[in-house]
């Protein structure tokens, strides 16, 4: 028989929301234990070049990767936390016990409490043969590109003006990868204009009410079509523009990553200014499951700024319902909901308010 | 193609090692996914879909979308974008879903 691990507090996801959940429960006192699937933690902060905004306590002008770092290092310097990195995280039941596989093994683990940090995944569109290999979510080529030193091609179709499709192509640039144009179907561009600008300034086009019509190519992508679209969004006819490229790329916005939630029979909402399925939650992050707190992206797609402090509440939350710095917790709490108001001040952050009032929000439906 | 000079970034690879794919020999690093040596190599068709037979190229490169499922060293439904490469490695393209020996 396999043995339980025993543990007060288990995180599943290493990314910046539950590392950051880690160090903040563990420095309360509480032992943790972190599940990562990938081998290193770190999340998506590995491979994030650029120089992160907000302010100083959100690590702004301090790069992803070296933000990741810090966080790593934060959690590896302190004796109460457990970073298991390669083990993925498989059921949660009903008895609280926790399963997973790492190290081709099986593995149960039984927690007090359980923060679920699971993150987001990329979305997809519908075009003809988007299902082509040269066709990327925009963080494979940011993993192809930054982790690994390797381009994906020579040119590039960016699908998605938002930060992410601006960002990463102003890195696939800084790689030596030209860009044919960015194409974004809404009238405006979604990403700040500081990105925007250092890209057109390039001589890059970024064409507003433009969407793909069809990718083309035999074994992998020869070229795609685009096309502008009206005030309805519908295609203009005699539109239509052939792009010679080799890939495309999508950064058509995230899923959270919530299947555990459902698993675990957590209340849940779909949001569509949170990006999709979210679990229902506190303001403390406690989902309608006692015990299950969640951070990050899987409760919401936002920025990993936010996922950070996100983390930090979740993982004061979830040591104080042990008893952990009692004395200091609320004050503490109060800071991470001042600073999660102050991210979310901007119209982005808007968006996010409105998805989180209806969130709340005890009407709507409910699956 | 691998990145020589980067504004930012330094790519610390590991050991140059041979590894098999199809039987063909190829070279990557220690320490990368089996994905990033394939890509270097200008491999882009990992396999083709069980019912329409429609290539299947990487897509998220963490492990999340089963597009990259390839056999390695006879073991089928490898997730390569995710599994680190090793010196002779035998990275075969799978035929339908795969059978454990």
């Amino acid at each position: 028989m396999p043995k339980v691990k025993e543990t007060e507090i288990l995180i599943v996801g290493g990314g910046p929301a539950g590392l950051s959940a880690a160090s903040a429960a563990a420095n309360l006192g509480a032992s943790v234990l972190v599940l990562e699937r990938d081998g290193k933690p770190g999340g998506q902060l590995i491979k994030q070049t650029h120089k992160f905004f907000g302010s100083k306590k959100q690590y702004a002008g301090d790069r992803g990767y070296q933000i990741g770092d810090l966080l790593i290092e934060q959690c590896g310097n302190n004796p109460n936390v457990e970073v298991w990195t390669d083990t993925t995280a498989l059921g949660i039941y009903e008895d609280g016990v926790v399963t997973a596989e790492g190290q081709a093994k099986h593995l149960k683990i039984n927690p007090k409490k359980i923060i679920v940090a699971t993150g987001a995944s990329e979305k997809m569109i519908a075009f003809p043969n988007n299902d082509l290999p040269g066709i990327y979510g925009a963080g494979a080529v940011q993993t192809l590109m930054n982790v690994h030193g390797i381009v994906p091609g020579k040119r590039v179709l960016m699908i998605g003006a938002g930060n992410i499709g601006l960002i990463v192509s102003y890195q696939l640039m800084q790689a030596g990868v030209e860009i044919a144009a960015i194409i974004e179907a809404a009238p405006t561009i979604g990403g700040y204009l500081v990105h925007a600008s250092k890209i057109q300034r390039a001589g890059v086009p970024i064409l507003t009410s433009h969407t793909i019509t069809e990718a083309y190519g035999d074994e992998s992508v020869a070229g795609a079509i685009i096309c502008k679209l009206d005030e309805s969004w519908q295609p203009v006819s005699g539109s239509e523009q052939d792009l010679k490229v080799d890939v495309i790329c999508l950064a058509v916005g995230l899923s959270p990553l919530t299947e555990l939630c459902f698993q675990a029979d957590c209340q849940m909402k779909y949001v569509s200014e949170l990006s999709g399925h979210v679990p229902v939650r506190n303001e403390y992050l406690e989902t309608t499951r006692p015990g299950l707190y969640v951070a990050g992206d899987v409760s919401g797609v936002e920025e990993a700024s936010s996922a950070m402090v996100e983390g930090r509440l979740a993982g004061i939350s979830a040591a104080c319902s042990l008893g952990y710095g009692e004395d200091i917790a609320p004050k503490l709490q109060a800071e991470a909901l001042a600073e999660l108001s102050e991210l979310r001040a901007g119209p982005a952050g808007q968006k996010t308010l409105r998805g989180i009032m209806n969130l709340m929000d005890k009407g709507g439906a409910v699956c | 193609m691998r990145i020589t000079e980067h504004p930012i970034l330094e790519f610390l690879r590991g050991e140059e090692i041979s590894f098999f794919f199809n039987g063909q020999e190829l070279k990557g690093f220690e320490g990368e996914t089996i994905a990033a040596a394939l890509h270097a190599a200008g491999v882009r068709v990992l396999g083709h879909s069980h019912a329409m037979h429609r290539p299947r190229g990487l897509f998220c490169a963490i492990g999340n979308c089963s597009s990259c499922l390839m056999d390695v060293d006879g073991e089928p439904n490898i997730r390569i974008c995710v599994e680190k490469l090793k010196p002779g490695m035998r990275v075969e393209t799978q035929q339908g879903k795969g059978c454990l020996r």
